[in-house]
């Protein structure tokens, strides 16, 4: 706010009003993503300070920093915040809700007022968990499964529950808001194949976010109605069945890492076009491939219970339907690595982040395989290997391309030029770190170390302080963008409409926006990523 | 340093050698292709790189036949994998072979209880012998706890209202770590114990002098208690009581009034006797005279009522 209107005369959306009040109030969809961006920070660095603590705790092994009772406090609120209130909301509400309408040429969402909504509703859900972890915690772990949770544990499980109970409204909104939006307001000549990939992916994260939110909801309302009317629905002591809270409970939270994932995948599609120079490889095999992702991820909830004495018929069916869901993530590792192929490589952060996220993808994914084998997953099943997973999905994944993203699309956002070269260093520091964190957490697992565990026994240690050692580093990594970006705000050069020689639609207009996105409604003409003019185009296979 | 840094736990049971060869190729199958990835990346990355600010390169379309390779060759393999790794999982989680040796275990927080049908009862530990089938017929008190042991590639769920069964087959003597894997409450992490395996004579001097020596075997605690609770006096042996006669029950086929057919296996005797109204057998009374046992019995007194009623079984005998 500190630039005078004289050097910028052009109204965009951060200059047309001032005021706390403008912002509170606003219904553009590029100041709501704004207010996301800076609410999941601030989560994210609160559910990193949790992961802080934990790893130094874990420098030992006897429990010597904090009791159990915080120990497995932290866990649990670092697992909440990180998934509900950053992980799941990170790209889609603050990416997504800049972007949709821009890639597509609209002037905002369909449902402005419902995207403020959403957002007052997620800031709702997220001041009953901080309450709940200011009043001391909740100690259920992120799973909450019963009858721990409906029955045994006398932590804040009501208002952690209740807070992610309203957040989920969030999501379902601003998934209803993507849907109608991709539908009814593409530009003339938008057609569905035409479409960025990003809006495929976002597309299908708002299918998931639409029909799995609502049975997570009521999972937590069941667990709601056990706890303080003792209404036997889980614990078998009044007639209820532990396992049918795990069903519900997957049911949404499989699914749910697809909408962490999904939209990650998005983000790399834009970046790995733009610093290659090249049209995406095998378009409708990416696009139809977050389809199937979105599907097959409905129908894969039960290999979280392999060993939770469900039948083994069924445990049989949901490694069969898991196995597939390598193929879809297959199919984009390999057409992204092959859009580099004969393209014009540049090596800017944005891509640099792409490319990390493609490596570590690439081993979640195919530890995930681990996984859905039935006999490796007696094995490793709720030991460190599947932290180390699903860290590899949702951190070396997704908070990747939410960093790559920001990078890329941050001179539209804010009209700012961030320091190239800090960038490209931070990208480095957070893919080093990233690994010495988590890859020893896969050889713990395998070698036994259960995971929620506050104390452990010696022959662990090694392995646990190299994984804290990498912590250290990958938490300063995580520092030095927030630096340089707020830095930038300020200090940094003024942003070119396209800076980065993109293709798309956000870039045809300056930077930041005007207000209403587009002066005059563009007409799409050609396919996405065309960096190259369709006449010199090769062909081969 | 590295000899303090294995990459493997120990293969102390039948199945440890069995799910690493499983592990051994799925991590060379990972090797394979994030080397590929990785290689690839990298030699488009250097060989393709941006020379010039105005550069456009002559980019490819898109391959069919590249497409429909990198979706037949991974799903071969996953389904590859999905038999294998099925196979193995049938027969760890399937039945346990006839001559098992039969151990009862109870989780409470924070504790694991063991009994063993001769009498011993220990907690935190389990003495078993090597080269013998080992079945546990687990419950919990409290909250869903999860049998593991690391050694043995074998983990279980111990899950309320209900009997979960765990076999494994000791190949080695030694001191092997238990955990409890499921996160239940403030000491999970201290939910620990061990496991020992001892060759089978030395199996034979623990349960006869060892420290866990008890004068009456498990079946017979749960006779005791089948009098205490004067279960005698409505399922008489005669089968003139007011319930059906125990004898030779287990697992034989019940008909019940309703008209189904169930097998008497633990499950159904856990049931019965602690909701009695859930299959009322063919011929008697419904409601059902008999008070219910819920929260009047603890689990471990359950299983020496199960034991108990599994010695009067199918083939009459009493131990």
């Amino acid at each position: 706010m500190s630039t005078p209107a004289i050097e910028s005369p052009r109204v965009n959306y951060l200059n047309v009003s001032y005021g706390v009040r403008s912002w509170l109030l606003t219904t553009d969809h590029k100041r709501i993503a704004l207010l996301y961006l800076l609410s999941v920070t601030l989560f994210f660095f609160l559910g990193g300070f949790f992961a802080v603590l934990i790893r130094l705790e874990l420098m030992t092994p006897p429990g010597d920093l904090v009791q159990s009772e915080t120990y497995n406090r932290l866990f649990t609120m670092h697992g909440v915040i990180m998934i509900f209130f950053f992980l799941i909301p990170a790209i889609p509400a603050v990416l997504g809700n800049f972007l949709v309408p821009l890639m597509i040429g609209a002037r905002d969402l369909a449902f402005p007022r419902l995207n403020l909504l959403s957002w007052y509703i997620y800031t709702l859900g997220g001041l009953f968990t901080l309450a709940a972890a200011i009043l001391g915690g909740v100690d259920t772990g992120w799973t909450f499964y019963t009858p721990y949770s409906s029955t045994y544990s006398n932590s804040n499980v009501m208002l952690t529950a209740v807070g992610i109970f309203i957040t989920g409204f969030s999501s379902i909104l601003t998934g209803l808001n993507f849907l109608v939006t991709i539908h009814k307001m593409r530009a003339p000549g938008m057609t569905w194949f035409r479409l960025p990939l990003f809006i495929w992916a976002h597309y299908a994260t708002s299918l998931i976010m639409i029909l799995g939110t609502p049975v997570v909801a009521i999972a937590i309302l069941l667990v709601g109605l056990e706890r303080l009317f003792h209404i036997g629905i889980f614990d078998p002591r009044l007639g209820g069945d532990p396992l049918l809270f795990q069903h519900l409970f997957w049911f949404y939270s499989h699914p749910a890492v697809y909408i962490m994932i999904l939209p990650a995948m998005g983000v790399i599609n834009e970046l790995i076009t733009c610093f290659a120079r090249r049209r995406i490889f095998g378009y409708h095999f990416i696009a139809f491939s977050s389809i199937a992702i979105a599907t097959l991820g409905f129908l894969v909830w039960g290999h979280h219970m392999f060993t939770s004495g469900q039948s083994v018929y069924a445990g049989m069916v949901f490694s069969a339907l898991t196995m597939l869901v390598a193929i879809p993530s297959a199919v984009k590792v390999f057409n992204w690595t092959a859009t580099l192929y004969k393209g014009s490589v540049s090596y800017q952060a944005p891509m640099l982040y792409a490319l990390g996220f493609i490596g570590l993808f690439t081993i979640g994914g195919l530890t995930g395989i681990f996984l859905a084998t039935l006999a490796v997953d007696v094995h490793v099943h709720d030991t460190y290997f599947v932290v180390a997973h699903f860290h590899y999905i949702m951190v070396g994944g997704t908070i990747m391309a939410y960093l790559g993203g920001l990078h890329y699309w941050w001179p539209k956002m804010t009209g700012k030029i961030y320091p190239e070269g800090w960038a490209r260093f931070a990208a480095l520091v957070i893919f080093v770190g990233f690994n010495l964190t988590f890859f020893p957490q896969f050889v713990l697992g395998y070698l036994g170390m259960p995971r929620r565990y506050h104390v452990y026994p010696e022959e662990f240690q090694v392995l646990n302080v190299m994984s804290s050692a990498g912590a250290s580093i990958l938490g300063v990594g995580y520092l030095i963008p927030m630096i340089y970006f707020i830095w930038s705000l300020r200090y940094g050069p003024r942003a070119p409409e396209n800076p980065w020689g993109a293709k798309g639609l956000e870039w045809l207009v300056p930077s930041p926006p005007p207000p209403h996105n587009f002066d005059v409604t563009p007409v799409v003409t050609g396919e996405p990523y065309e960096y190259t003019p369709r006449s010199e185009e090769a062909h081969v296979g | 340093m590295w000899r303090n840094l294995p990459l493997l736990p120990e293969r102390a049971s039948t199945f440890a050698p069995e799910v690493d060869a499983l592990y051994g190729f799925l991590v060379g199958m990972s090797v394979f292709f994030i080397a590929l990835i990785f290689i690839l990346i990298t030699v488009f990355a250097i060989k393709y790189r941006r020379r010039s600010e105005g550069e456009v390169p002559r980019p490819v379309r898109g391959s069919l036949a590249l497409e429909l390779t990198w979706i037949v060759i991974p799903l071969g393999l996953v389904l590859t994998i999905f038999g294998w790794g099925a196979a193995l999982y049938f027969k760890m989680y399937g039945r346990a072979p006839a001559d098992a040796l039969e151990l009862y275990v109870v989780g409470k927080q924070w504790m694991w209880h063991i009994q063993h049908p001769t009498g011993q009862r220990e907690i935190n530990e389990l003495h078993v012998p090597a080269g013998r089938p080992v079945k546990l017929t687990m419950a919990t008190e409290d909250v869903i706890h999860s049998f593991y042991i690391p050694d043995f590639r074998v983990k279980k769920d111990v899950v309320p209202g209900r009997y979960t069964t765990l076999w494994f087959e000791a190949t080695r003597p030694g001191r092997y770590r238990l955990f409890c894997a499921e996160y239940c409450g403030t000491k999970h992490s201290e939910m620990t114990g061990w496991v020992i395996v001892m060759d089978p004579v030395e199996y034979q001097n623990w349960l006869s002098s060892g420290s866990g020596v008890r004068t009456e075997s498990l079946a017979q605690a749960g006779e005791r208690l089948f009098q205490q609770l004067a279960c005698h006096t409505c399922h008489r042996e005669d089968g003139q009581g007011r319930g059906p006669s125990l004898r030779g029950l287990f697992g034989r086929p019940v008909q019940l009034a309703d008209g189904r057919t169930v097998v008497a296996d633990e499950a159904y005797l856990r049931e019965s006797i602690l909701h009695p109204n859930a299959k009322i057998v063919a011929g008697f009374p419904s409601p059902s005279d008999m008070p219910t046992y819920q929260g009047q019995i603890t689990e471990e007194q359950l299983l020496q009522l199960v034991a108990y009623l599994k010695s009067l079984g199918a083939g009459g005998e009493q131990r």
